[in-house]
């Protein structure tokens, strides 16, 4: 075989199950265990219920903004749930689910998108970097913190996320090429979801997939059915094995859709039509693992219960932590420009202090 | 000429369609430029009156779409692109300054890129990071680009006309917290070329200086301090390259006095440009120093605390205070 087809990507999307639940050859891709897919249900079932929330705090005006992973919870579980502890994950604006699946509290979470501060969370609690918005800019960052682990002679593994609009950036291809050539254990995880805001992929795109844009690096592209909970755990999980094994980066595009709006700011009956989104309703990524699960009885009343419970939880915490009212204090303004405020910072806070005094504030 | 009242978001698309309809090299592309009509709705219905051709979106990269807008440029047409807010912009900066600002000089004048790079910027909309920041200086800073800013939807109409009608590369910073700011526009108006800044409010006591979002400020400051007997005069900059020195300080000299209004982070920036230029030119007829009142040197800060970065009223009526009164 030519060197170059090994690097390419399946014809199709792999899979595991298909849209009624049932179990599908995968090409060799192993089929996670049931306490596995038990324990990748909970988390989507924890997923949806963080965006629906997110969503309705949107309307309360509570939150400024949300971009919804609606329909992309399989994407943003697995990334989450193939990393070991020691491990980064690259989330984007898109991927609040996978960081709060990943364990970072929810609320540090949201600190953005509630105006209170930019990153809210510390980088470093559970290795999450903060979620990027310049779009394809963090993927360098993650081939950096690969590459220095290997300097280190640690066993890390990067995931890095990004969407399908961003693998028209620069930095997309970069990132890829500098992390083919220093065999930096990167996977990067490309969710298409078909849109970026109202621009379809045929126009971010002339390749036969995204994920043949690897070739061109020397970086084995793979290709997922993003809707396929199961599928997605198990292309990451071989990935982010591989690349701990010393095997270099992967490159990996889940095909999934975006259900909802690009954010509750956008109006995407502009741009495509009900007729186009019905369809993946039916793809659900929820609604597949739980038909499967219950066809093989895995999933008992008592597990279910179980996990609503703790998906309400995590809203519940959700509408409690996001509260109105509570301020930031606006001498954080000049606390982390520098390690030590310029003379000038110091002189530009002692100014805003003494007007919000006379203000009697 | 009847004049209609538009927003300066709707200005803009109209100088749009009036460019697209009167000159058929001009062509409109950029990211959600085509059916959804730009984030703003700048570009709503373009598409769908000109064509696909005229009015397009590109792929997802900011330096591909002003690195091709060159080379078309170069090729005989205008591009007029769109930036989806201003800190998506840095991407393509290694196309601006190398070579959207340089490669007339660099062709000794054999090749021109009459193009326009629209930029919406500033904040004071509750947007999140990226999304808020004052980048003018990074343009005004490099040689070869004009730089305009409206802060009228009349302005804004013809600021982006004489812009698409220029030999020379435009940065067109477009303050998005005016976008939806109405005002009576006529499009029949002859069209003061670019460069000109323009008096907003005659006052003889002091010159209140401003440019894009912060013209608002000034004139609101003006306002309250004339209930409180001082008259004070709005210069409009509209343009910060070319710079209007001539309107400018013939301003300043009639007051003596003058405070510089900037959302700009205030340390090597647009305002200190102003300031300096003004005290070289104008210094026997100023009574006090040139204040300014500008953003702080941070990053834009989160939504809820933008308010207390903005120039703001009381803050300008406070730097005016300080102009050094004789009753004081
Ligand atoms: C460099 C840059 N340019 C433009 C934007 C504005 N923007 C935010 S999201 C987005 C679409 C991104 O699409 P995609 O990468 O497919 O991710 P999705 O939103 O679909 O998850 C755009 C254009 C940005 N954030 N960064
Ligand atoms: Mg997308």
């Amino acid at each position: 075989m030519a060197e170059h087809q090994a690097l390419l990507p399946s014809e199709e999307p792999l899979r595991l199950l298909d849209e009624s639940g049932s179990r599908v050859d995968g090409s060799g891709l192993p089929m996670p265990d049931t306490r596995r897919l038990l324990e990748v249900y909970g988390s989507l079932v924890t997923a949806r219920r963080v965006n629906d929330q997110a969503g309705a705090l949107v309307r309360q005006g509570r939150l400024a903004v949300y971009p919804s992973s609606h329909g992309q919870e399989a994407c943003q579980v697995g990334a989450a749930l193939a990393l070991s502890d020691g491990d980064w994950l690259f989330p984007t604006y898109r991927d609040t689910a996978a960081v709060i699946a990943r364990g970072v509290d929810p609320i540090e979470v949201l600190t953005l998108l509630q105006g209170d501060w930019h990153a809210g969370y510390d980088p470093y609690e559970r290795k999450v970097a903060p979620q990027a918005t310049p779009l394809a800019t963090q993927l360098l960052h993650a081939v950096g913190v690969a590459h220095a682990a290997r300097l280190k002679g640690e066993d890390t593994v990067v995931m890095a996320l990004c969407g399908d609009g961003a693998t028209s950036e620069g930095d997309f291809h970069e990132a890829l090429n500098f992390a083919a050539v220093f065999r930096a254990p990167v996977v990067f995880f490309v969710q298409n979801n078909e849109y970026a805001i109202s621009v379809p992929l045929a126009r971010q795109s002339a390749a036969p997939s995204l994920a043949h844009k690897g070739v061109g690096y020397g970086v084995p592209g793979e290709r997922v059915d993003g809707n396929d909970p199961a599928a997605v755990l198990a292309v990451l999980e071989r990935a982010v094995a591989d690349a701990r094994a010393g095997g270099g980066p992967r490159l990996i595009e889940a095909h999934t859709y975006r259900i909802q709006a690009h954010t509750n700011a956008d109006d995407d009956t502009r741009y495509r039509s009900g007729d186009e989104v019905d369809p993946w309703v039916a793809r659900d990524p929820l609604t597949r693992l739980e038909k499967h699960l219950k066809r093989k009885r895995a999933l008992t009343k008592a597990r279910r219960t179980e996990i609503t419970e703790a998906a309400e939880a995590v809203a519940a915490y959700m509408r409690e932590g996001v509260v109105e009212g509570a301020e930031p204090e606006p001498a954080e303004l000049f606390a982390h420009v520098f390690s030590e405020p310029t003379p000038q910072l110091a002189e530009q806070a002692a100014f805003l202090a003494e007007e919000l005094s006379r203000e009697g504030l | 000429m009847a004049t209609e009242k538009l927003s300066m978001a709707q200005a803009l698309n109209r100088a749009l369609r009036d460019s697209l309809a009167e000159d058929p090299t001009v062509h409109v592309f950029g990211e959600d430029v085509g059916p959804l009509g730009g984030v703003f709705r700048i570009t709503d219905g373009l598409t769908a009156e000109f064509g696909e051709e005229r009015c397009f979106d590109t792929p997802l990269a900011e330096s591909g779409i002003v690195g091709m807008a060159v080379g078309m440029a170069m090729n005989g047409l205008r591009p007029v692109v769109e930036m989806q807010f201003d800190a998506f912009a840095y991407p393509a900066f290694e196309q601006i300054a190398s070579h959207v600002a340089k490669i007339r000089n660099r062709t000794r004048g054999r090749v021109e890129v009459p193009l326009v790079i629209r930029v919406p910027f500033a904040g004071g909309i509750g947007g999140v990071e990226h999304h808020c920041d004052s980048s003018e200086a990074y343009y005004a800073h490099t040689p070869g680009l004009k730089v305009v800013t409206p802060a009228t939807p009349e302005d804004a109409y013809f600021l982006l006309r004489e812009s698409i009608a220029s030999p020379d590369p435009v940065v067109l910073m477009e303050p998005k917290k005016l976008y939806w700011a109405k005002g009576e526009i006529d499009v029949e108006r002859p069209a003061a070329p670019l460069g000109r800044a323009v008096v907003r409010r005659e006052g003889a006591d002091a010159t209140l200086i401003a440019y894009g979002p912060t013209v608002p400020v000034a004139l609101e400051a003006a306002e309250a301090a004339a209930a409180e007997g001082r008259d004070l005069q709005v210069v409009d900059l509209r343009s910060l390259v070319p710079f209007d020195d001539e309107t400018v300080c013939a301003a300043v000299r009639s007051t003596g006095r003058a405070v510089v209004i900037a959302e700009a982070s205030g340390f090597a920036s647009v305002s200190s440009e102003i300031v300096a230029r003004v005290t070289e030119r104008c210094f026997h007829s100023l009574a006090a120093p040139v204040r300014r009142v500008s953003g702080f040197d941070i990053p834009y800060p989160p939504p809820k605390l933008e308010r207390f970065h903005l120039p703001g009223v009381d803050r300008v009526l406070d730097a005016v205070d300080d102009l050094q009164w004789e009753d004081q």
